[in-house]
């Protein structure tokens, strides 16, 4: 079975000469269909620029990337959109839904960039929103609902278009105790249906509903662990 | 990405900002409207200059005594006056085939009142054939005719000024006024030819020649004779054949120094048209300056746009969007922006043009209305494209950075 993610010496290099960073110095990494990933690290350890080379955000300065089986490498801006598109799922840290939009048609977006029909949109937008406990708040705005009901429109848009991989930074970061946990019961929920979710985050007790760490120091992988779930 | 899911999305980016896309629409719609306005108002005066100058009319040639500062003319010590033996002279169908008629004209400006009201005015005196080659038409009571003249009797036709202000509502045909201490009776009213600037064609009275020369302005010189062409394409012969009879009658060797001068209503009349759409041109340059105005409008209100919505076209990309989609997302909203103030100008100019503007009725240009809607939806595309490029090609991490 082709794993999810492949990564080989991924290193990422930002700048040039006297300020030259290293920000990745050579990633091995692989994730199956149906893991549950947390990515763990100090802030500056590099985590959030994994996070976007396996989101396809940005480009790796060397090493091999393949996801679901796709290189990445070699793909060009149209190929990357297709991608991000059909592949991958974003739940960001600070929601990023669409301002003045309601929460059906930000829900929807994915599709329609995909280019689904209008009748098919709306069912399957509807039911990614009643799948998050959100089905009387479709035509409400992100500004008139709180951050957990913006999350949780956030996590209906990244499942609509049934991605291999959730991507999730930081999710609970702007989130009260109660939200907080509400999202992350929704997570486990993703994970019993057999959906690969790889999640970065610096709490601990978040880290804790994964059932595999990584942690990065400096650029590297200082440790992969399994937890006891 | 249909473009009827490209177009809402657009438009849905319109409503979000409603008081910016107002007064993006806003200055559009003032450079279509200027356009199609200025256009039309230097249209209707040219018209209208051009059409006073047709009911003047247009087969004529008005030689005129003196030499009005020819080059040459301070040499001449001698004027020989023009004289109604002259304007006969050129009657002759021998000598001047192209020639139809020629009108001697003297003119005095004189009082008339009528019951104690009175009124200023100038009275031509001359012959019937005056009428035809002037274009001046009776509308009601009658022409005077060749014996008016031979017994010089005092009958006179006047223009509807002289008859609003000297009779008001009562009927003038019939009628006698007093014009510089000489009654006349009032046999025919002028048709209207209306004002054009300063020079009010109705305020005028015609009398015979001989009746004006005994009672006004005694035995001088004529002031002009008034020569219709045969037809308008015979006008540059009949004005060499009337060159040539006055030569030999002045005895004038030099014709850079003649001591009358031909007024030809052709050339005056291409000139004048020469002067009028050289001004609808100027009009139209400053109002397409306006539209380009609008056009880098539309541009900033775009990029402003782009840089304030960074991060949700950063949030787009991230979940999928194409370049093209944002392209076209962003190239929409210019568009249809430019396409409703291209509209609304159109519609606003058309009412407008409904209404005289400083006495001048403007005339709609087709084309106008055409390349000033077809020229602001191309600014929308290509002010548009710009700021539309730039997002596009934001790359997806640096916008969903930005603040």
């Amino acid at each position: 079975m082709t794993p999810v993610i492949s990564l080989q010496q991924i290193t990422k290099v930002y700048g040039a000469g006297e300020t030259e960073v290293q920000a990745l110095r050579g990633i091995d990494l692989t994730v199956n269909r149906g893991d549950y990933l947390a990515i763990m690290g100090a802030s500056g350890s590099g985590k959030s620029t994994l996070m976007n080379i396996i989101g396809a955000l940005d480009n790796a300065t060397s090493g091999h990337y393949e996801l679901d089986g796709i290189n990445i490498d070699s793909l060009d801006e149209s190929g990357l959109s297709i991608v991000r598109n059909r592949k991958i799922g974003f739940i960001f840290q600070s929601f990023n839904l669409i301002p003045r939009t309601s929460a059906l048609a930000n829900v929807e977006l994915p599709l329609l960039y995909r280019g689904v029909g209008r009748r098919e949109r709306m069912t399957r937008a509807t039911a990614a929103l009643g799948a998050v406990g959100l089905a009387d708040r479709t035509h409400h705005e992100p500004n008139e609902l709180s951050g957990g009901q913006q999350q949780r429109v956030a996590v209906a848009r990244a499942l609509v278009a049934e991605p291999s991989l959730l991507l999730a930074d930081e999710p609970t970061g702007n989130l009260d105790s109660k939200s907080t946990s509400d999202v992350l019961d929704l997570l486990d929920q993703m994970h019993e249906q057999g959906r690969t979710i790889v999640m970065i985050t610096h709490e601990d007790s978040v880290a804790a509903r994964a059932d595999r760490i990584i942690t990065l120091i400096d650029g590297l992988i200082s440790s992969d662990r399994r937890t006891m779930r | 990405m249909n473009i009827i899911e490209t177009l809402r999305i657009g438009l849905r980016g319109i409503g979000a900002n409603r008081l910016r896309s107002g007064l993006t629409v806003l200055g559009i719609l003032i450079g279509v409207a200027a356009v199609i306005i200025l256009v039309a108002v230097g249209n209707g005066t040219t018209q209208s200059v051009t059409a006073n100058l047709e009911s003047l009319g247009t087969n004529t040639l008005t030689v005129r005594h003196g030499t009005f500062g020819q080059p040459g003319a301070e040499a001449r010590t001698q004027f020989t006056d023009l004289t109604v033996a002259d304007a006969k002279a050129l009657m002759d169908t021998d000598v001047a085939p192209d020639v139809k008629s020629a009108s001697p004209v003297v003119t005095s400006q004189s009082t008339c009142s009528f019951e104690g009201t009175t009124h200023d005015t100038s009275i031509t005196g001359t012959w019937p054939s005056y009428f035809e080659a002037s274009n001046s038409k009776v509308s009601t009571g009658s022409y005077f005719g060749n014996e008016d003249v031979v017994s010089a009797r005092r009958n006179i036709v006047i223009g509807q000024t002289v008859v609003d202000e000297l009779f008001g509502v009562v009927d003038p045909v019939g009628k006698q006024i007093v014009c510089n201490g000489t009654p006349f009776t009032v046999v025919g009213v002028l048709e209207s030819k209306g004002s054009s600037g300063f020079n009010d064609a109705d305020d005028t009275a015609i009398a015979p020649l001989t009746t004006v020369q005994n009672h006004l302005t005694g035995y001088r010189s004529l002031d002009s004779v008034l020569v219709q062409s045969a037809s308008s394409d015979a006008m540059d012969a009949a004005q060499s054949e009337v060159y040539s009879i006055l030569d030999d009658r002045h005895s004038i060797t030099d014709t850079t120094a003649r001591d009358y001068q031909i007024l030809n209503q052709a050339t005056l009349l291409s000139a004048v048209e020469e002067t009028t759409s050289l001004l609808t041109i100027l009009l139209g340059a400053v109002a397409a300056i306006s539209l380009l105005v609008g056009g880098i409008g539309i541009t900033n209100i775009m990029l402003v746009t782009v840089t304030e919505r960074t991060r949700e076209i950063g949030i787009r990309k991230a979940i999928g969007a194409s370049k093209g989609a944002i392209l076209g997302q962003f190239l929409v909203e210019a568009t249809v922006l430019s396409v409703i103030g291209g509209a609304a100008g159109v519609l606003f100019a058309l009412i407008v043009t409904r209404f005289d503007v400083m006495g001048i009725t403007p005339i709609v240009m087709p084309a106008s209305v055409v390349a000033a809607f077809g020229v602001s939806v191309a600014i929308g595309l290509f002010f548009g494209s710009y700021p539309a490029n730039r997002a596009a090609s934001l790359r997806p991490i640096e916008a969903l950075r930005h603040e």
